[in-house]
């Protein structure tokens, strides 16, 4: 597949392996952390850990939209479901992440509760428009990439006079994400970012900036594909050796330092910060997620429907928490393909393809069991 | 003064017609759908009975019967319906069994309200497809539910075959050392099904694949009759039907990512809906295990077939006290292919 291929070249890829491992220095460890579930899940679906050397290990972060979304938000979109007869749609991957009282929203909806999966919230307005007798609420969910097209959707909205039409505001931001994981006293020891890929095309490579400055530790923005991941661990390599800490962009293709200021107007137009928010694994970090502004209220199905958020404290055997902050494996946990799998996931890692403990189990757990 | 005929019965509206309650209540009504629909287009000496049964000469040799459900949306997709799906699933149940499959029953419960004229279509291409492959439908049944009960029309079919002389095939049979050979490229029927439902539109569209796999494998069995494993790659796709394999057999697989045939379009269509060929349903697929000194010839034969042009070998079967199936990615690690969790792609047969 054009533009795709190029960028899943085996011999390249190969070349990449020789030069980090020629690179590396084998009295070193390279700690990195890849921030995306979508470089957890490159690695984990390409076995790119089999090309790099022992003393590169890559820790998973928590940029994973489902994995952060903690139970009781979950639990919020269920009673809306459930209670208040709402139609709920959905993207497909928190359809499983389990809830409350036994629950997840695919188990909701075989109890009866109306809950559609969408793949864009253009899909959820067609569900508006065709149910103009019933609410129809959105459950968006996500980083910085998924923020615009809810955006656009609020903006339709009200263009179109869709009043029954709101949406569950769950938006975060990954510059607050990776300062709670390094502010974080006891944290998970880190020597540098594998940065965000679609992430950054909408906010730029400006926003990394103060993590090499304040923190000393290198972030290198990188696209998706095998190919970007093998690179930019290489040149993570190169700046912790030469002792350097700086943002570097190897999803040149895509990313600028800017990013797209249209989708950031477009964003600060609808949303504000929230003063603080609950993340899974996080726990409260101070603005680090969106609301919808005053103008926009009636959009907001917290107000709309009287649906505050209440906190609930994750499963005690579950060690999602731990994970997404870095300072566990998905192997660590006692629960990991045993009472925890794919099938019946205790936690949310388990859930997503972008989830560390779904990529390990589904790609990569016969690494466990062999060593 | 009276000018209609004596004995004459208006025939049923397929035109603009819907089915009603009535047509599975027993009456006038259900006898008519049966013998001016039904009955017209599937017609055999066997249906031509009229009974509640089938009276069916006795074959010789071990019997084989497989039955399957068919609630495929939309009902109409590119390359077929679930009309000809319906026979071509089951057939091939029956066939990957190693056995000539002879005879189909099916019975349909329809929807109030759905239109006779899509109705004939579908009854029109299994028709069809029934008499393509030589299998008479030879009996059947319709049930009609209310409106919202149902969506459009639900058909189960049934296939009975004879099991040819000297084959043993079964998914417990994978031995250590075996090779693995698909019989073209996958995920066709899936993505064409996925395609309509998201209005994607390719330059070129995406066909289902579905069609009856008796001849290319009664081929296959004439050439090779010690072949070791036969499935068809239906729902869960490849990855699912090599771990029921691993399973049932007690091994593990080792895959070669750059040997499995996906055509580009399906490639790029599952790129953008985040799903993995591997994953996606096939509908005239086969995947074949067999001796790996047989494997060239199997490879052949396939190749020699208008439905196997595209066959290739993809892995090995290994010893793996977990039976995982693994596979060599076009990177160069190593990864699990593992059974797919939960549905992401509902009702694709």
């Amino acid at each position: 597949m054009k533009f795709v291929d190029e960028f899943r070249d085996g011999e390249l890829a190969r070349g990449l392996a020789s030069a980090i491992a020629s690179d590396v220095d084998s009295g070193k460890e390279y700690r990195l952390m890849e921030f995306c579930g979508g470089h957890t899940h490159a690695i984990s679906r390409y076995g790119l850990t089999d090309l790099l050397p022992t003393n590169v290990r890559m820790i998973h972060g928590p940029g994973c939209p489902v994995c952060v979304l903690p139970i009781g938000r979950i639990d919020q979109a269920i009673s809306l479901a459930l209670e208040k007869g709402v139609i709920l749609c959905s993207y497909g991957d928190t359809l499983r992440v389990p809830a409350s009282n036994a629950l997840s929203l695919l188990k909701a909806k075989s109890r009866g509760a109306d809950i559609r999966m969408v793949y864009s919230t253009l899909d959820a307005l067609q569900v508006a428009r065709d149910n103009p007798t019933r609410e129809v609420v959105f459950l968006a969910i996500g980083f910085e990439t998924t923020t615009p097209p809810t955006a656009v959707a609020i903006k339709t909205a009200q263009a179109q006079g869709l009043n029954n039409f709101s949406i569950l505001c769950n938006h975060v931001l990954t510059p607050a994400a990776m300062h709670a994981i390094l502010a974080a006293p006891n944290g998970v020891a880190l020597d540098g970012f594998v940065g965000p890929a679609h992430v950054s095309t909408v906010i730029g490579s400006a926003p990394y900036e103060p993590f090499p400055a304040q923190y000393k530790k290198p972030v290198v923005i990188a696209g998706f594909e095998p190919l970007d991941v093998m690179q930019a661990i290489h040149m993570l390599v190169l700046q912790i050796n030469e002792g350097r800490a700086e943002v570097e962009n190897e999803f040149t293709r895509a990313v600028t330092r800017e990013g797209n200021t249209k989708a950031q107007a477009l964003v600060n137009d609808i949303f504000e910060l929230r003063d603080a928010f609950d993340w899974r694994g996080l726990g409260s970090v101070p603005l680090s997620a969106l609301r919808l502004r005053p103008a926009y209220q009636q959009f907001d199905a917290e107000t709309k429907f009287n649906q505050p958020y209440h906190a609930v404290a994750d499963n005690k055997a579950c060690e999602c928490g731990t994970i997404l902050r870095g300072e566990k494996h998905p192997r660590d946990c006692k629960i990991f393909g045993t009472a925890c799998t794919p099938d019946n996931p205790v936690g949310s890692c388990m859930v997503s393809s972008e989830g560390a403990c779904a990529a390990h189990y589904t790609y990569g757990r016969f690494r466990v069991v062999a060593g | 003064m009276n000018t209609v005929k004596a004995n004459y019965v208006r025939p049923i509206d397929l035109r603009n017609g819907r089915v009603d309650l009535s047509h599975g209540a027993g009456g006038r009504a259900m006898a008519q759908l049966i013998s001016e629909l039904f009955a017209r287009h599937l017609h055999n000496p066997y249906l031509a009975q009229g009974d509640d049964g089938a009276a069916l000469p006795a074959a010789a040799g071990r019997l084989v019967l497989a039955t399957d459900a068919h609630v495929v949306s939309p009902l109409f997709f590119p390359g077929g319906d679930i009309g000809c799906l319906s026979v071509h699933g089951t057939l091939n149940d029956v066939a990957v069994m190693g056995a000539t499959p002879l005879y189909l029953t099916a019975s349909f419960i329809l929807e109030e309200g759905f239109p006779l004229a899509d109705l004939d279509r579908i009854v029109a291409s299994m028709a069809k497809a029934s008499r393509d492959a030589g299998v008479p439908v030879v009996t059947g049944d319709t049930k009609v539910v209310e409106r919202g009960k149902a969506d459009g029309v639900f058909i189960s079919t049934t296939g009975l075959g004879v099991l040819r002389e000297g084959v043993s095939l079964s998914g417990a049979n994978a031995q250590v050392g075996d090779a693995i050979l698909v019989s073209g490229r996958i995920g066709d029927h899936g993505m064409a099904i996925m395609s309509v439902r998201e209005g994607l539109a390719f330059d070129a569209p995406i066909v289902s694949d579905t069609a009856a796999l008796h001849g290319m494998i009664g081929e296959l069995l004439d050439e090779v009759p010690n072949l070791h494993t036969l499935r068809d790659a239906t729902r869960g796709g490849l990855a699912a039907t090599l771990n029921e394999i691993c399973h049932q057999s007690g091994v593990g697989m080792m895959l070669e990512e750059s040997r499995i045939p996906v055509s580009p379009t399906v490639e790029a269509a599952c790129e953008l809906l985040g799903l993995d060929p591997l994953f996606v349903a096939n509908e005239g697929k086969i995947l074949i295990i067999c001796p790996q000194e047989d494997a060239e010839r199997v490879l052949a034969c396939l190749q020699n077939h208008p439905l196997g042009r595209e066959a290739c070998m993809i892995g090995k079967v290994c010893a793996d006290p977990h039976h995982f199936v693994q596979m060599r990615t076009g990177m160069g690690g190593s990864r699990i292919v593992d059974w797919m969790s939960g549905d992401q792609l509902p009702r694709i047969c």
